[in-house]
C-alpha cells in the first residue's frame, strides 16, 4: 500500500497573488482509499490551497503530481479530465433543475439522428437516481425532482454521487458539513466513507474537528497559509487538534483571561468590543 | 387533486392562468363575445410580431442575460431592408440578407461584450439600443434625406414575409408558430436546451462542467438582434415602407411576455409554452380591450396587475414545484 505511488501530491507548493505569499511551502499527499483532512480556521488560505488543487490556480512554485508525475493544469476543466472534482459547499449544483438534468450537465445522453437528437430524459433519470441510491441515499427515487427541493446533505450527496459517476479518482470537499444540521452531516460523513472504500482519495476541507476526526486517516492542519502539523490517525485528541487550528497558545491565552475576568465581574463575561 | 397540483407545479401555469382570468375579466366585465375575439386578427398578429422577438428574449433570460437593444433592431431590420432593396432598388434576398447581417453583427457585439467584460447585459445593450438609433437615424438621412422609405417587394417575397392570410392574419403568424415549435424543441428537447438552464442556473459551474458557455451566449445574443430585425424586415415587406422610429414599445412588452409566461427573471427558469401563453395573454389585454366597453385607456393598467398576479403565481408555484416530493404529497406544510 505504502509504496503505491500517491493519486495527488503537492510539493512545496507556494501561491502567491502579486505581494501577497497565501500559501507556503505546502507538501501533502492523498492515497488512493485514503481520506485526508485539511483543517484550518476561517482565512487560514484552505480555499487557496482547493482553487490550487483543482487546477483554477496554478502553484506560483512548486509541483503537483498525480500518479507520481508531475503535471500542470491548463485550468479546472483539464483537472477534471484528470479525475479530480471538486464538491462545493452547497453541492455546486443547478437548484432549479431536475436531478436527472442537472446530473448530466455537460454530458447529456442523448437519443435519436442528427438534428433530430433529443435528451434522453428517462435514461437520465434512471442513472441520476441510480447513483445517488447506490450511495445510500434512498430517499431520492425521482429524477424529475428539483434540485432546489432536496436537503443539504442530499444535495452533497448528489454532487458525490456525479463525480464518482464520472470517474473521480480524487475527491475534494470544500465544507461539505459547514452549513448542515447534525443528522444530515453524518449523512454526508457516511457518504465519504463510501467513496473511501469505493477507492477514490478524499481531500476533506473542513473546520469541525469533529466531522474530520470521525473519517479522516491523515490530517493537515493549516494557519496562515502554511502547514502547521501533519499526523496520522489516533495522534492527536480533539482538544490538541482544535488548539492547533486556534493557534495554540493564543487559544489557551484567551481562555485564560476571560477566567480572570469572569471572576472579578461575578460571572459575566467581558463586553464584546 | 393529483393533476392539479401538477399543473400548478409546471412553469407555464402561471401564464395559462392569467390568460383565463383575463378572459374571464373582458367577457364578464367588459362584455366581450368570445366567438369574435378568439382568433381575431388584431391580437394575433400583435401576438406574433411580439412572440417572434420574446422566444430568444426568453431563451436569453433563461440563460441569465437580458436583451433591450431589439427595440432598435425591428426599426434597423426594417430600414435596411426598405433602404437597400427600395431606395437603392437592388434585389429583395439583398435587402433580407442586409437587414438579417446587421442582426447578426449587433448580436455579436452583444454577446462579444457580455462575456468578455463584466458590465450586466442589460448596460450592454442599453447602449446597443442607443447606438443603433442613432446609427439607422443617421444612415438613413445620410443615404436617402429621410427618416421613412418606401419599398415594393416582389411577389414571393411578399407571399412568405409579408401578405395577410385570408385578408387579415398576417403571414407572421405562420413564422411565429413554426419558430415556437423550434424553440420549444430545442429548449426542451435537445442537450443544448440543458446547457441554456445550466448557464442561467450557475455560469462557474457550467463552464466547469464543459459547456461552452461564451459561445453559447453569443449565439443567443445573436439570436435575439437577427429574430428583432427579421420582424423588421417582415414588416417593411408587409407595409411596403419603413420608419426611423418605433419598436421601443417592444423592449418592455417582450419583458411582460416574458416574465407572465414564468421565465426568471434571474436566469435558470422557464419555458417555450410559458412565453408562448404570456406573448398571448399580452396582445389579448392590449388588443382585445377594443373588444370591451372598457376605455382603451385601461389597458396599460390591466397589464401591470396581470405582471404582478403572474409573478406572484409564479413565485408560489416555484416553491410548491421545489417542495414537491413525489410519495409525500399529503404533507402539510413544506419547512
Amino acid at each position: 500500500m505504502t509504496d503505491e505511488a500517491p493519486v495527488l501530491e503537492l510539493r512545496n507548493v507556494d501561491k502567491s497573488f502579486g505581494p501577497i505569499d497565501v500559501l507556503q511551502e505546502i507538501s501533502l499527499k492523498v492515497r488512493s482509499g485514503e481520506v485526508l483532512c485539511l483543517l484550518g480556521d476561517n482565512g487560514a488560505g484552505k480555499s487557496t490551497l482547493i482553487k490550487t488543487l483543482a487546477g483554477v490556480h496554478p502553484p506560483t512554485r512548486g509541483e503537483i503530481l498525480m500518479d507520481g508525475k508531475p503535471v500542470q493544469f491548463s485550468g479546472p476543466k483539464d483537472a477534471g479530465d484528470r479525475g479530480i472534482a471538486t464538491v462545493h459547499q452547497f453541492g455546486g449544483t443547478f437548484p432549479l433543475m431536475s436531478i436527472g438534468r442537472s446530473f448530466f450537465v455537460g454530458v447529456e445522453p442523448t437519443k435519436g439522428w442528427g438534428p433530430f437528437k433529443v435528451f434522453d430524459r428517462k435514461l437520465a433519470n434512471e442513472i441520476a437516481v441510480k447513483a445517488v441510491q447506490s450511495f445510500g441515499i434512498t430517499r431520492i427515487d425521482d429524477g424529475d425532482r428539483l434540485v432546489g427541493g432536496l436537503s443539504g446533505g442530499e444535495r452533497q450527496s448528489l454532487a458525490i454521487a456525479r463525480a464518482v459517476h464520472f470517474g473521480a479518482r480524487v475527491l475534494i470537499l470544500d465544507e461539505p458539513t459547514a452549513a448542515l444540521g447534525v443528522k444530515q452531516a453524518s449523512h454526508v460523513l457516511r457518504i465519504v466513507l463510501e467513496a473511501k472504500r469505493r477507492g477514490l482519495a478524499v481531500i476533506f476541507i473542513t473546520h469541525q474537528v469533529m466531522h474530520a476526526m470521525a473519517v479522516g486517516d491523515h490530517f493537515a492542519v493549516l494557519i496562515r497559509g502554511a502547514l502547521a502539523a501533519s499526523f496520522r490517525k489516533g495522534e492527536k485528541t480533539r482538544e490538541e487538534i482544535t488548539d492547533l487550528m486556534a493557534g495554540g497558545e493564543a487559544m489557551a491565552g484567551l481562555e485564560a483571561t476571560l477566567e480572570t475576568y469572569m471572576q472579578s465581574h461575578e460571572g459575566h463575561p467581558p463586553p464584546s468590543a | 387533486m393529483d393533476m392539479m397540483s401538477a399543473f400548478f407545479r409546471r412553469p407555464a401555469a402561471a401564464s395559462i392562468l392569467s390568460l383565463i382570468g383575463v378572459l374571464a375579466f373582458y367577457v364578464i366585465i367588459g362584455g366581450v363575445n368570445l366567438a369574435n375575439l378568439a382568433l381575431a386578427a388584431s391580437w394575433v398578429n400583435f401576438a406574433a410580431n411580439l412572440g417572434i422577438v420574446a422566444l430568444p428574449v426568453g431563451l436569453l433570460m433563461i440563460a441569465g442575460e437580458i436583451d433591450i437593444s431589439i427595440g432598435a433592431m425591428m426599426p434597423a431590420g426594417s430600414m435596411a431592408t426598405a433602404i437597400i432593396s427600395g431606395y437603392y432598388g437592388l434585389p429583395i434576398a439583398v435587402g433580407m440578407a442586409g437587414a438579417l447581417v446587421l442582426g447578426i453583427l449587433v448580436g455579436l457585439v452583444n454577446g462579444l461584450l457580455a462575456v468578455r467584460t463584466s458590465v450586466p447585459s442589460l448596460i450592454i445593450t442599453l447602449g446597443t439600443l442607443v447606438g443603433m438609433q442613432g446609427v439607422v437615424l443617421s444612415a438613413s438621412v445620410l443615404l436617402t434625406g429621410n427618416a421613412s422609405v418606401a419599398l415594393t417587394a416582389p411577389e414571393w417575397a411578399k407571399f412568405l414575409f409579408g401578405h395577410l392570410i385570408g385578408g387579415s392574419h398576417q403571414v407572421v403568424v405562420i413564422w411565429w408558430l413554426v419558430l415556437t415549435v423550434l424553440f420549444g424543441f430545442v429548449l426542451h428537447k435537445t442537450r443544448y436546451g440543458n446547457w441554456i438552464f445550466a448557464m442561467g442556473g450557475d455560469k462557474t459551474s457550467a463552464r466547469n462542467a464543459g459547456i461552452p458557455t461564451r459561445g453559447m451566449t453569443i449565439l443567443l445574443f445573436i439570436l435575439s438582434a437577427t429574430c428583432a430585425s427579421f420582424v423588421g424586415m417582415c414588416q417593411a415587406i408587409q407595409f411596403n415602407s419603413a420608419q426611423v422610429s418605433g419598436g421601443m414599445d417592444y423592449i418592455f412588452n417582450t419583458i411582460v411576455s416574458v416574465v407572465v409566461g414564468g421565465v426568471l427573471l434571474t436566469g435558470g427558469l422557464g419555458t417555450v409554452p410559458g412565453v408562448f401563453f404570456g406573448t398571448v395573454t399580452f396582445a389579448i389585454v392590449n388588443q382585445g380591450i377594443y373588444f370591451t366597453h372598457i376605455n382603451r385607456n385601461w389597458a396599460n393598467l390591466i397589464i401591470g396587475v396581470v405582471l404582478l398576479i403572474a409573478v406572484a403565481m409564479n413565485e408560489s408555484f416555484r416553491k410548491l414545484a421545489l417542495h414537491h416530493q413525489p410519495g409525500k404529497t399529503a404533507k402539510a406544510s413544506p419547512s
